[in-house]
């Protein structure tokens, strides 16, 4: 056990990363080069599972932070699912939920992405 | 019933690799004077912040240098004191950041004094040029009436949200 360890797979067009273990200056850069070869393969419709995440520092913070604008303008994004509400208490006091959505469920994460955005608008109007 | 005041020192190579081992001996002791999960959550994100300051900004990730932990307890709070014979800087000019703004403008780093002056109930730096520098940050059992901590400082959670 390293600290942190990642691992990432493929939901229907979306890369999904797994995070199990803990996010602070020393292991952030593990989580930074697997976002950075993701983008760097063009998969910027990105999901991180955030269940087995146990502590993040701003370290880790910083990493979301860093890659956000650029996966934005490559047409995708960074959606957060399932964190624990440790980690969740982090992003709530950051005022994360300003810049990234975050879902209980990681399915609905990876859904929002397959739905149709003339969809997405219509419901927003109901 | 009043506890005694006692002191507890670790000292170590300050590289980012001991940054959990400083967290599990916050912890520990935090939980032994009596801390809830919350707090002991708090108490360990603020040393950690401080510690990897001094790795990052005044050791310049030189891990021959050691950094310097005490904790003292008494009866009613916790104080923790890093030390490190880096680079000092000028607290007081370190603005606490407005996270929407921060959020808004995407910048990155910085957010570690932040973290301790929201989450600890006291925060004060120390800079002797040459000699040392010591951040040393206050945790209280029960929260003190006069202190206008333990309420909320970041932003409020949206009133709609798909998720939690």
């Amino acid at each position: 056990m390293t600290g942190l360890e990642v691992h990432s797979m493929e939901k229907n067009g979306v890369a999904v990363v797994h995070l199990r273990g803990y996010l602070d200056a020393h292991t952030a850069p593990d989580f930074e080069k697997v976002l950075r070869d993701l983008i760097d393969s063009d998969r910027v419709r990105l999901v991180v599972n955030l269940c087995d995440l146990h502590y993040i520092a701003s370290a880790g913070v910083g990493v979301f932070m860093g890659f956000i604008e650029e996966v934005r303008n490559r047409g995708g994004d960074i959606k957060l699912a399932e964190p624990t509400d440790k980690v969740y208490r982090v992003f709530d006091l950051l005022g994360f939920h300003l810049l990234y959505e975050i879902f209980k469920h990681e399915d609905e994460a990876v859904g929002k992405y397959l739905r149709p955005p003339a969809a997405r608008k219509r419901g927003k109007k109901s | 019933m009043s506890r005694p005041n006692v002191h507890y020192s670790l000292k170590l190579p300050g590289k980012t690799d001991n940054l959990e081992l400083i967290r599990n001996f916050v912890s520990a002791v935090a939980r032994k004077v009596g801390f809830g999960d919350d707090d002991i959550s708090k108490i360990e994100l603020s040393v950690d912040e401080a510690c990897t300051n001094v790795i990052e900004h005044a050791h310049h990730r030189d891990a021959r240098r050691d950094l310097d932990l005490a904790i003292k307890i008494d009866c009613e709070k916790l104080a923790v004191v890093v030390t490190d014979r880096g680079e000092g800087f000028r607290f007081k000019d370190v603005q606490v950041p407005d996270m929407k703004t921060y959020i808004a403008e995407l910048r990155v780093g910085g957010l570690g004094i932040f973290l301790m002056k929201t989450l600890m109930d006291e925060v004060e730096y120390h800079s002797k040029p040459g000699l040392k520098n010591e951040i040393r940050m206050v945790k209280y059992l029960l929260k003190r009436k006069d202190s206008g901590k333990g309420k909320r400082v970041g932003p409020v959670r949206p009133k709609t949200r798909s998720a939690r």
